[in-house]
Order: C-alpha cells, then structure tokens, then sequence
C-alpha cells in the first residue's frame, strides 16, 4: 500500500473512532481539535456523514470501457465530497485515475490521468479550490484486482479520492 | 580471425533475479536445415554446451532447423575429419564442428562452417571471451553463422531489458527493471521500486536506459548509466512524464508529459533538459517512436476516436494518420530498415501484435494471443519481442518476422512485461 492509501486508512479509523464517541452536532461542530474534520453532519443530498464519506466505497469513482467521463449515478456522491472537502481546506488531496490492462500501457496512462482529471474537474466545478488536488494517473500498473475478466477489469477501470 | 568480445559488465545492486525460461514452438517452413555438432573441450573444463546454445538461438530466427545431436550422423574428431557423404545422405547442407580452448582466463571459441553438399569450408572463425562470457561468446558464434548463410547480421549477441514484479505476501507490489541475454539468461536487476517502473528504452549506443519510474509517489523519466547505475533524472513536470524514445543520434528523448493539461509529445535535449512541444491537440498523443533516420516521429493519438497511428517531422510539421485497419492501434515503433511498423493492434477485441508495410499497407497479424502488448524489434529486424499473458500472468514472446516461430520466456512467480531489445552490442575491433 502506499503512503497516501495508508494515510486514508489511518484517517478513516481515527474519524470513525471520534465518530463512535461524538454525540453528535451540528456542522463541524464535533471536531476533536485535530483539524480532520470529524463531523456527523450529513453532506449533500446523499446525506453521507464525514466517516461515510470516508469509506473506500464512497471514494471510488467506477468507468465504462474506454470511458473517462463521470458516471451520473456518482455525481450525488461526489458533491458530497466536495461539500466536506470545502469544509476541510487543510486537507491534502490526491485523485488517482485507473485502468483496465486491455490497451497500451503508456496510453492507459493517458487515460487514467483524464479518468482523475474528470474527477478532479467535477469536484472544482462543485467549489473545490482549484489547484488543491493532486491528479496521478497508475494506468493499469496497480490493478484493484489482479485478475482476468470483465468482473476484474470493471473493479480495476477506477478513480479513487485519496485524503 | 580473431574477433573479440565486448560485453556490458553490469553494475548491481545485488538481489537475487528470477531465470528467464525458455519455450521454443513452431517451425519456419522454409528453415535451413544445419547441424552445429557438439563443440569439443580442447584442455579446458566448459560449463556450457556450447552447440545447444548455438542451436537454440539460430532455431529461434525462424530461419534455421538445427538437427538435434542425437540424430546427426557422426560427430567429427575435428574439422578435416567430416564424412561429407555421411550428412549429404542425411539431408543436411550446412554443417558447424567446433572447440573450445583456453584463452588466458577465458575462452577460445573456434568454429568451421561447412557446405556438406559441396564439401567445402564456407568459414572458419575464433571468438574469445572472458570466462563470465562464455554463453555470450556462444551467442557471437550463433551472429557469425546467421550472418553467413542468411546475409544479414546477427542479433543473438544482444541483451534485452524488461520490468518484472512480485506480489509479496503481505500483498505488497515491488516492481524491477532488468537485463538478460537475448535467450533470458543471465539476468541482472538494475532499478527496483515499491512503485511502478515503466517504459524502459535502450540509447542508441546501448550505454544507457530510459525509463519511467513512480518513485515518490510522481512519474519522472530517468537516465541510467547501465555499468555505473549512475542516473539522472531528465523529467519530473506535472502530470504524466512518460513513453522516453531515444532520437537515433542518442542526443534527444520524445517523451509523453501533460504538464497538468493533456498529453502532447515533446523532444527533450538529454543534456540541456530543454523540452520542445511537438504535438498540441486537446486528445491524448503519447508513445512517440523516432524513424531510424531521425527524420519522422511516430505516435498514438485518440484525436480520431480510438486510439490510431500517426506520424510527425520530428522538427515539427503536418501530423498525418497512418494506421486505418483495426479498431485501434497503439505503441508502433520502427523496423531497423524504416520500412515497417510493429504495433499493438486490436481486431474483434483481442489485443494482438502487428505488422504494418509502410509501402504496401498491407497490415499482418505476428501474434495469436488477445493481450498482447509492447512489441519492439529486434537490431536487425529479423524478430519481434512483445509481451503477453498466460494463464493470467505476464510472459515474454518472440516471434520471427517471417518464420512463424514463437518463443516464450516466462518467469517463476513473476510477472514479466515490457521487453525491450538492446542495439547490436558486439564490437568488432
């Protein structure tokens, strides 16, 4: 795992920790002092709480086949995100784009820098201050699932919002 | 005539490398048939056979069918000893007896080259090499032989680079950049990473490899000096720094960087760092490959859709399309001769290697799997090195440009991908 991906995990268990203890509040109003942001507000018209949005399954943007654009069915969550983000300018962030092995690896590359941009773009376009994320494209050098198929490749094709 | 052998002596950073094995399958209907007669040890302890070595590289081409010993006729005390008669009755025109002597700490490969048919000497030849080289030596006798009965040199006395990588048990990646002989032994790391390593690219001397590494948690292009390990980074922009080609002087990399922005190609001076923007198009373009006379780049571009082939004046010019068969076309690099591209392409979605006549058009599919991924020609044009998968693993395959036969290089519990064939390499003094 890297850095980043570590640091998100570490992250996570230290909100859903606070999480367990708050009684809850209003916005932002739960924070521990730590500066993350821990807050059982409900962002967006998803309604999903800081540690909500902080699972793995709520950063992770999934595209069609050759397909860099942002799925529809994601753009609620994703304004969500950029609604706790705008609540938390401190906190870095990374977009990684994703892709299937199918295609050259050098494009893949390409293809998963405009899988994170779309991401990136959306979250800007949503308030996020531009030039506060970080956009990294692994192509198909890090797969989700190493394995051959389309359960596989359709896991792997990914952009993922690290904090 | 004695020739001598210069062999890159690898500095490293010594970890233990996984053997490349080797497959060898198919058969070139128009072979020639030969028969390289096991080399006899003339004072000296030989840890290799020699004429297996030979054998297998020059089946390898595509052009040869070498007759295992065990059915060749005789086997010749020494070069005036051969029975002609013996292998024209067994069908076998061309036919290689040879030793091995002691050459100060290394050895002496001396080797005849006969026309059994005529009963004539075609060649006669000595390659020495220090002890470490033996196998490389083999390889030279195997570029001798090549080049005198085809008329075309050699390229067994070559290296290839390839990345690998193993999955610990604790799941985490680490990926290696490496170097072996062309067959796959022989192999030495030369870069390792917990990140991604990519695109490695041989200058044109072979001194020196280019290649894309993650470390940090950013791509950047890399300079590596192969007998030092020294290295420089050449490239560390925003974005994707990507797809290092060497300009065929040695001077330049086109490289992929999107600077934030999209991917366009840029030609890099390697001393100054000083980089030119070649192509400007709001689509990807990536995966530059300069024509042998420096004159035209290569390139991918999705500008039409899917991904195709185009080219470009390397100083900068008119971009033209040049790939209209396939549904796409992706990472086309030059034959030595600038006269054909070798390219991923995809048909009824498999991903396969082909090969397209720039005269002609005319396009043809080399390999027959549907993952099939960076292909590259060998120094002399004859073979094509790409990449493939088996059983979900990455392997290393060669296919002769006109013979239908296939190698296969895998490693034991590691993935092997994006092989790279060095230039010629064997000094001739």
């Amino acid at each position: 795992m890297n850095k980043t991906g570590l640091w998100a995990v570490v992250l996570v268990s230290a909100v859903f920790a606070a999480g367990c203890s708050s009684t809850g509040g209003s916005k932002g109003g739960a924070a521990g002092g730590d500066g993350a942001g821990v807050s059982t507000e409900a962002y967006g018209s998803v309604g999903l709480t800081a540690d909500q949005l902080q699972q793995a399954e709520n950063r992770t943007i999934y595209f069609d086949l050759d397909q860099s654009e942002v799925p529809p069915r994601y753009y609620d969550v994703l304004r969500a995100q950029a609604l706790y983000l705008i609540d938390n300018p401190d906190m870095t962030l990374t977009v990684e784009g994703h892709c299937d092995e199918r295609g050259s690896r050098e494009y893949n590359i390409a293809l998963g820098e405009r899988r994170a941009n779309a991401v990136t773009r959306f979250l800007e376009a949503e308030g996020v201050a531009a030039g506060r994320v970080n956009a990294i494209s692994y192509g198909e050098e890090r797969p989700a699932d190493p394995g051959q198929g389309e359960s596989a490749w359709a896991l792997n094709r990914r952009a993922i919002i690290l904090y | 005539m004695v020739r001598w052998i210069a062999v890159l002596f690898l500095c490293v950073s010594a970890a233990v490398q996984a053997e490349l094995t080797i497959e060898i399958t198919g058969g070139g209907e128009n072979a020639i048939p030969i028969a390289v007669t096991p080399f006899k040890a003339s004072g000296v302890s030989v840890p290799e056979d020699v004429a297996a070595i030979i054998s297998a590289d020059l089946y390898r081409s595509g052009r040869f069918r070498p007759t295992d010993p065990s059915a060749q006729p005789e086997l010749p005390a020494g070069p005036t000893d051969v029975n002609f008669p013996l292998w024209r009755s067994a069908g076998i025109q061309n036919l290689v007896v040879g030793e091995v002597a002691p050459s100060g700490t290394g050895y002496a490969l001396r080797f005849y080259l006969f026309d059994a048919f005529r009963g004539e000497q075609l060649t006669a030849e000595t390659v020495t090499a220090a002890a470490r080289d033996l196998r490389f030596a083999a390889h030279s006798v195997a570029d001798l032989i090549y080049e005198r009965l085809t008329g075309q040199r050699g390229a067994f006395a070559t290296r290839i680079a390839y990345v690998s990588s193993t999955r610990g048990a604790d799941g985490k990646e680490s990926v290696a950049l490496n170097i072996a002989d062309s067959d796959g032994h022989n192999t030495v790391g030369i870069a390792r990473s917990a990140d991604p390593l990519m695109s490695p690219a041989w200058s044109p001397d072979a001194s020196r490899l280019a290649y894309v590494s993650f470390e940090g948690g950013q791509p950047a292009i890399y300079v590596q000096e192969i007998a030092t390990g020294k290295r420089e980074r050449i490239t560390a922009f925003p974005g994707i720094n990507g797809a290092p080609a060497w300009s065929p002087d040695g001077t330049r990399l086109a490289v992929t960087l999107s600077k934030g922005r999209n991917p366009d190609i840029y030609v890099v001076d390697v001393a100054s760092r000083a980089a030119r923007q070649l192509t400007t198009h709001r689509a990807i373009d990536t995966e530059p490959a300069w024509s042998p006379d420096g004159q035209h780049i290569v390139f991918t571009s999705d500008r039409g859709g899917r991904p195709q082939i185009y080219r470009v004046p390397a100083a900068g010019g008119p971009e033209q399309r040049i790939t209209f068969e396939g549904t796409e076309n992706t990472r086309a690099s030059y034959s030595p001769d600038g006269k054909s591209l070798t390219m991923v392409t995809r048909l009824d979605g498999r991903f396969q290697i082909g090969l397209l006549d720039l005269e002609t058009r005319g396009l043809q599919i080399l390999s027959s799997g549907s993952l099939d991924e960076s292909p590259g020609f060998a120094p002399n044009g004859a073979m094509i090195i790409y990449a493939s998968s088996e059983g979900g693993r990455g392997v290393l395959s060669s296919v002769a440009v006109d013979g239908g036969v296939q190698t296969r290089l895998a490693s034991q519990g590691e993935d092997v991908r994006e092989p790279a064939w060095s230039p010629f390499l064997n000094r001739r003094f």
